[in-house]
This record gives structure tokens, sequence and C-alpha cells, in this order.
């Protein structure tokens, strides 16, 4: 029989948290701090919204963009959150969360031999999408002294002539790094300048705590040049409804749609009758919610600098990202010690990137009491540690 | 500060000082004296604990009143609300808009001593007027807290 698999998915690495995953689903009384999603369930007017739907019979296919009312209450979104409008019409197209509007910008935009430029420590996806589409990556290693942003330098440095694409994940996962608008325009002058194009990946936009969250799309010459992509998981708590969007210029929204026509037809109705009652309604909810993590990241930041662990402050998402550098210890000795002497799960930064060698990366997507349980057990391990080294 | 406080407060009022400073970015000392004023300015009124009697072996009986009354020249409605607070077994009283004026929650241990505060003692007064009882048979949900069943956090341990 011949070998039925790709050379080209063959290629691709399973990810650096599969593996830690593994070890962690045999322990059954482990704690953790090491989610990716909220721990709020779905705003229940929001929730309410998707069952009337199902009631209604609501259950066939929406057009392949998605409810235009849906993307015209996304425009709307758009226009009074960060300052850019859209045609609802043309220039919005409905996905299965960020991730798939991800996959999609890339395999519309790149031909094979293009570079594209990813900041690490970052998300896990970028990668394998651009090597699936035939782009080759080039990755930019953000440094904790600039707080983990992006620098005009940084950005100029690792430009070729291939350079074509540049991610921007901002806020960050797994640092929670932000990019104020003076570090947008320092990079955006370059961008120009280079004739790049973005795909903003804003998906923790509402999970922003040092003033407001601003768009590369908004800044002059950039709405262009940018695929803003963000979604509901985050700022809803809604990520098992999967569903995200991407916004930009009709002639790149076009060829993304067409993807997604023969991928994935629409994303799933129910979620998205349920997103129209979040971005009508759901204002009051993201608030709370945002007050809540803003409480944990005070409470987190402090205890790791009350235990001695360096970490930068971040001022988005919902991540810490402690140095454990000082130990001699590998992240993933770290985190692989902390779970089977403290039964606490923890991703190590190496995990979004080999940049992420030395860090951890800390959710806190968690009730205070939680926080509390795991960090207490964290703080003890830190001292073992310390004596370890005396 | 202080709506910080209290909205951490009205959900967990034994949280840990140290904690609570940590959450809001602040010491210790700065959110004790916040606390200690809005007591005595009576913003904070109280810490109870609530607890769900179903779940025990004590009986209970909860009933609302309705109650209807005319208030009179020198007995408006904050002196005649006073007269019915002041009963121990009176847990709560609300003045109300629409077809009656107060609510009356009482707590007892049977209903016949719920009947009998309502016969002896609030029926009979003055400008009481009329009075409806209602039994409470189940609490789902009482002060933000929902009281049946558990929710447990159904993430998996490690996700991106």
């Amino acid at each position: 029989m011949r070998n039925p698999l790709s050379d080209k998915v063959l290629d691709i690495k399973p990810s650096g948290i599969r593996k830690f995953f593994d070890i962690v689903s045999e322990m059954k009384d482990a704690i953790s701090l090491g989610v990716g999603e909220p721990d709020f369930e779905t705003p229940w007017h929001i929730r309410e919204e998707g069952i009337y739907s199902l009631e209604k019979g609501r259950t066939v296919y929406t057009s392949n963009s998605g409810l235009l009312e849906l993307r015209k209450e996304i425009v709307n979104y758009l226009n009074r959150r960060v300052n850019v409008n859209y045609d609802p019409r043309h220039e919005v197209l409905i996905t299965v969360g960020g991730s798939e509007a991800i996959d999609l910008a890339l395999r519309a935009m790149l031909n094979p031999g293009d570079e594209v430029l990813i900041p690490q420590p970052c998300y896990v996806s970028y990668l394998p999408c651009c090597q699936l589409a035939d782009g080759v990556p080039v990755f930019i290693n953000l440094k904790e002294e600039n707080q983990f942003r992006l620098t005009a330098q940084e950005l100029r440095d690792a430009i070729t002539p291939k350079s074509k694409i540049l991610v921007l994940p901002f806020p960050n996962n797994p640092t929670g790094g932000v990019m104020t608008r003076e570090d947008l325009e320092a990079i955006a002058e370059v961008i120009i300048e280079k004739d790049l194009f973005v795909i903003s990946d804003e998906i923790y936009s509402e999970l922003t705590y040092l003033g407001e969250h601003v768009s590369i799309a908004s800044l002059p010459g950039m709405r262009e040049r940018t695929i803003l992509i963000n979604g509901f998981s985050k700022a809803y708590a809604m990520t098992g409804w999967r569903l995200g969007y991407a916004a930009g210029p009709q002639y790149i929204l076009e060829q993304m749609t067409k993807i997604h026509q023969f991928a994935i037809m629409c994303a799933p109705t129910t979620s998205q009758y349920a997103a129209i009652e979040a971005l009508k309604n759901g204002d009051e909810d993201v608030a709370r919610m945002r007050d809540a993590y803003d409480q944990r990241r005070h409470f987190v930041l402090s205890r790791l600098h009350e235990m001695g662990l360096q970490c930068f402050e971040p001022y988005g998402a919902f991540y810490a990202f402690p140095s454990i550098a000082r130990f001699g210890l590998t992240s993933d000795e770290f985190a692989t010690r902390f779970l089977k002497e403290e039964k606490v799960a923890i991703v190590p930064g190496t995990a979004f990137g080999d940049c992420g060698e030395g860090f951890l990366r800390l959710s806190y997507a968690y009730s205070i009491e939680n926080l509390k349980e795991a960090l207490g057990r964290l703080e003890r391990f830190v001292q073992r540690l310390e004596q370890e080294q005396r | 500060m202080r709506e910080k406080i209290l909205s951490v407060m009205e959900k967990n009022s034994r949280i840990d000082l140290h904690d609570l400073a940590l959450m809001l970015g602040t010491d210790e000392v700065t959110v004790a004296n916040e606390i200690a004023d809005m007591e005595k300015e009576h913003i904070i009124c109280g810490y109870h604990t609530l607890i769900n009697w179903d779940n025990t072996s004590d009986e209970k009986v909860i009933a609302l009143i309705e109650v209807k009354v005319t208030p009179q020249r020198g007995m408006g409605f904050d002196k005649l609300a006073e007269r019915i607070y002041k009963f121990s077994e009176v847990e709560a009283v609300y003045l109300m808009s629409g077809a009656f004026d107060f609510t009356v929650i009482i707590e007892e241990k049977t209903m016949r001593a719920v009947a009998q505060f309502v016969s002896d003692k609030l029926a009979p007064m003055e400008a009481v007027m009329s009075t409806a009882t209602h039994f409470v048979l189940k609490k789902y949900k009482d002060h933000g807290t929902v009281l049946v069943g558990e929710s447990n956090d159904e993430r998996m341990l490690i996700t991106p």
C-alpha cells in the first residue's frame, strides 16, 4: 500500500502543549493554571438567545459570509470600539472562531516562498497555518525588556525582499503584552514603507487593562493593508460556540470567503444568533468580566513578586509570563516537576516558541480561591528549588 | 475603591484582607480603613451567612405577606413599617409600588406560627386593611447565588 500521508502535513510538529497535555491527563487530581479560556460561563441572555433560535427552528445554513444582521452588528462594534469602518456586505466574514480566520487570511494571501513575520512567543497556530499555506515563517523573538512588544527596529531587522505578511497578535497569548498606539504607529511606518500586509489577531482586545485597545487598522494608511481578526470566545466567554470574524478590504475578503465557502460553508447558525445578542446587549458583561480579570491580575502579580518570581506587568489577555531562568531548569523541566511534586498544571513558555524558554505561562482565568491555592503551591515549590540551589 | 471593595465583599464577606488588598492593587491598611469607615457610615450593615436550610434537618417556614395599609395622620408608611419590622420574626420589610403597600417576609418554625403572627400581630393593627400570605415552597436562588445543583469547571486542564 502507498503512504497516504502528505509530506507537508507530516512536516508539521504537533503542538508543544499536546505533550504536556498527555502527562496532565494522567493525573486525576491535578489543579491547573494552564487554561487558555475564560472560567466564566457565557452570560445567560446570550445563551438564551441561542436556545430561542433553536426553538424557532433556525437550524439551517446562513449565507457563506454569515447573517447580515450579525455582520452589521460587528461593523457597529468595530466602529464604536476601535474606530474603523467596514462595509458589512463586502468587508466582513463570520468564521468558525478566530482560528479559522487566521488560516483563511494566510491561505488567501500567500504564494509559495512568501515570508510571514511571526513575533514569538505567540499562539500555537500561526506557524502550522503558515506552513500549510506554503509560506515561509520568519520569527521575531520579542524581548521581556520591551514588555514583549514588537519594536520598529526588530521588525525592520527581520524584513527581507520576500516578506509579505506580519502577524500581529496583541494583546498577546502567552505573554499578556499589549501594543500602545505609539508602539503601533512606530511599526506602521515600517509596514507601509516595506509594503507589508498585517494579520492583526485581536481576539483579546476587550481584555486590556491599560487604557483602550488600539487596532492597527485604525491608523492612517493601515486599513487597506490589515485583516482584522476578532471573535466572541474571550470577550463574551463563548469559546465553545466557535465564532469569530475577519474584517478587511473587499478584494482580500472575497478570496477568504471563497475558501470558507468550500471548506466550511458557514459558521454555526445558533452561535451567530447568540452573537447578535452578545454585541447588542453584552457590553456590561464584558466590563464585569474584565474587572474580575483585572483583580485577579493584580492578585497574581503581587503574589509572584511576594515569592520572588520576576514578572513584567502584563496589560492584556489573562496571562502572566513569569521568568524562572534563575532556577537553572528549562521551562519544560520546571513545569514537569511542578506538576509531579505539587500537582499543578502550568504551560512551559516553550510551547509558544523557542524564545519562551525560561518562562512559564500562567493563566489567571480562575477564581481567586483557585489562584490562591495554586500560587501557594507554586510558592512552596519555588522555596524548595531555592533550598536545593544552596 | 469603595465600590470595588463592596463588589468583592458582597459575594464573599470572609475574604482575607491581604488577598483583597492584592486584588485591588493596594495595601491592607487602606482596605481595612475603608471597610471600617463604611461600617461607621452604615454602608456595610452586617456580615451574614447564606444558608440553604433545605439541606439541614432544621424545619423552617418562610412566608411572604402582602400587606395593604391606610396611612393616617402622624402615622405615615415609615412609622407603620417600624411597627412591623420591630417584631423579631420579621426578616424583611419593603415598601412597594402597586396593588399593595408592604412586602413582609417572616421566618418561623411552623405554618401555625406564621398564621398566629398574621392573625394575632399583623392583621389586627389599626392601619392594616388586608393581608395575603404566601408560603415559600422552594428556594432556587437567593442573594445572587444559585442554591440548587452544582456547576463544575468543565474546561480541560491545559489548552493553548
